[in-house]
């Protein structure tokens, strides 16, 4: 046992050493930003909105998202088809480009001289300083952590499992909704999650597809280019510890589930 | 009535080929093979979890070779179990019985009934994670049969059993035989078969190298491997030689150890086997019926279930099976010299 104390400490020291790393900056900025200036920022309606429509639209956007992306996630666990390497790297793409270059990429897809622009004109639907766009772009870099949560929660799910319940008289979709679904769970609230809470902390691709209706990561950006680290800090500080409140709410949520 | 025609399949390292299975309605059928010899992949491919590469399928005249896994009407119980974890043994049992629009009522009459069949009434609101190895095999009994299979597909069902859970098996798979639902049972224990099955078929090498009835098969076992299979532990090359005068013929094992036996089988090359429990063991040598006396020496004692296996050196080792009390009473060590016996028509030949 004698032996291992010294590796143990060195470990012990250099994990705190990333701790510090992280919680560090983010103490010194709670502790930089005066209570006065919190509550006023709070209050402050253009900061409300922001929070509010960041949060709603990267949720709606996991949400609309995750109709296509969890069934598609099980298809990666299940099959095997040509080309399936190259299809799980194109999956991971939105993770290594940079953000802006995805923004630029999304809105050359939506602008309105684009055949998707085009048409979603022509029911009144607009992408590029709206919404909808900022959805497309949270979801473009965030859907990745999605699917391989997904795909993962799925390959751990018995096949023998699906097979028996087949056996069983159920046809494949009630398979799906049954049991690969249900066993996966976990996963995949796990990803749903990570893919809601990195969408609502995207700004690179979102600024440029959208700057107004203006999210809070763009809000924050936008205040300190105008008015310096000063103005910038307190909602720095409201966004952060939103979305810590809801990330630590959702993991809970996803925890008490499995429980059950 | 089920009928495999022909049926071959690759897959992984098993290679099966020409399978030809006719079942009857009713029947208990055991297949016996090796542990891994490709059993359990015939269970997949009547179940239709996988297809085959040749052949034909044929239930009561109706080709499902490449019917849907859902309307096979076969109901598979997997060795280990696959019961579903996320559900408690009320939700499994019913599951084949959800979506079919069958009343709720009907449904808790069903299940409940299965469940006393299967007497775990009392497991009905469990999770199978705390159930045992034993609980969780009949939670997915009851489920298969809520399915109303018209055969049932077990594999290696007493794997794993205790001695009195495996009495308490066999009896439960004797009463769901009887209510007509027939069984295939899939197994490497020869004495299962024997115990269960109306037929049995031998599996070896991807090949079904013997089939008919328990006594058929044990009793003439075609090959070395069936032979070894159903339990012969004195199996030996000889030469049969030319008949003689006499009634009996000779076996030649080698120099010193000739066999007397029964045969009309021409002369050459083959083996002689001879089951254990047919040899008597005496301390002297005695005058009896039997033509086939020998003296040996015990080179050893090996434990087992029924008694005791004494190896005996006669020229060849021979294996004798005696009890307890046996033991006792002849004082039984290794080093003893001792004399064995037994008839000429206790033997067989396999001619090569």
């Amino acid at each position: 046992m004698q032996k291992f104390q010294p590796l143990h400490l060195a470990f012990s020291l250099l994990g705190g050493l990333v701790l510090l790393f992280i919680i560090a900056p983010l103490l010194g900025l709670v502790l930089a930003t005066p209570l006065a200036d919190l509550l006023e920022t709070t209050a402050d309606k253009e900061v409300q909105d922001s929070i509010v429509l960041t949060l709603s639209v990267s949720f709606f956007a996991t949400l609309f998202f995750a109709v296509a992306a969890i069934p598609f996630s099980y298809m990666l666990a299940r099959n095997s088809f040509p080309f399936k390497k190259l299809v799980s790297g194109i999956i991971d793409i939105p993770i290594v480009i940079p953000h802006s270059a995805a923004g630029i990429a999304i809105l050359g897809f939506v602008a309105r001289d684009s055949a998707l622009g085009n048409l979603a004109s022509k029911i009144g639907l607009s992408f590029v300083g709206h919404p909808l766009g900022i959805g497309l772009a949270m979801a473009f870099v965030s859907i990745p952590f999605l699917i391989n949560a997904a795909r993962d929660g799925f390959e751990q799910v018995p096949v023998r499992l699906e097979k028996a319940a087949m056996n069983l008289g159920a046809s494949p979709l009630r398979v799906f909704f049954t049991i690969s679904l249900p066993l996966a769970w976990r996963s995949v609230i796990t990803g749903l999650i990570m893919m809601f809470a990195r969408g609502m902390s995207e700004f690179g691709a979102v600024i440029i597809v959208a700057y107004h209706p203006i999210i809070t990561p763009v809000l924050i950006y936008e205040r300190f280019g105008a008015f310096g680290l000063k103005y910038a800090r307190p909602v720095a500080v409201v966004f952060i510890l939103v979305c810590l409140l809801f990330f630590v709410l959702l993991r809970w949520l996803a925890d008490s589930s499995k429980k059950e | 009535m089920l009928k495999l025609s022909n049926i071959s399949k690759s897959y992984r390292d098993f290679h099966l080929k020409n399978i030809e299975l006719d079942i009857g309605s009713g029947e208990y059928f055991v297949l016996l093979g090796a542990s891994g010899a490709g059993k359990s992949i015939i269970l997949e491919l009547i179940a239709g979890l996988i297809l085959p590469d040749d052949g034909h399928i044929i239930l009561d005249e109706k080709d499902i070779t490449y019917e849907k896994i859902q309307k096979r009407q076969t109901g598979l119980v997997f060795q280990d179990h696959a019961v579903f974890p996320h559900l408690n043994v009320r939700e499994n049992i019913a599951y084949p019985l959800k979506n079919q629009g069958i009343k709720k009522e009907k449904i808790r009459q069903t299940v409940e009934g299965l469940a006393e069949e299967m007497s775990i009434t009392a497991l009905l609101d469990r999770k199978p994670e705390t159930l045992s190895g034993g609980e969780k095999q009949r939670v997915a009994l009851a489920r298969t049969l809520a399915l109303n299979p018209k055969f049932l597909l077990l594999d290696e069902p007493f794997a794993s059993l205790d001695v009195q859970l495996k009495s308490e098996l066999r009896t439960l798979l004797r009463s769901i035989n009887k209510k007509g639902i027939g069984i295939i049972h899939v197994t490497h224990d020869y004495e299962e078969a024997i115990s269960l099955a109306d037929r049995v078929a031998v599996l070896h090498q991807g090949e079904i190298v013997q089939s008919g009835s328990p006594d058929e098969v044990f009793k003439n076992p075609k090959n070395r491997f069936v032979a070894n299979f159903v339990g012969v532990r004195n199996f030996f090359s000889a030469t049969l030689l030319e008949p003689n005068h006499e009634e009996e013929r000779t076996a030649k094992i080698n120099e010193s150890v000739s066999f007397k036996l029964l045969s009309g089988q021409q002369a050459g090359q083959g083996f002689v086997f001879l089951r254990s429990k047919n040899i008597i063991l005496s301390e002297g040598p005695t005058a009896t019926s039997a033509c086939n006396m020998f003296q040996g020496r015990i080179l050893e004692i090996i434990k087992d279930i029924k008694g005791y296996e004494l190896v005996v050196d006669i020229g060849i080792p021979l294996r004798v099976v005696i009890t307890q009390r046996s033991m006792e009473r002849f004082d039984v060590q290794t080093g003893k010299e001792v004399w064995v016996s037994f008839k000429a028509s206790a033997l067989r030949f396999l001619k090569r």
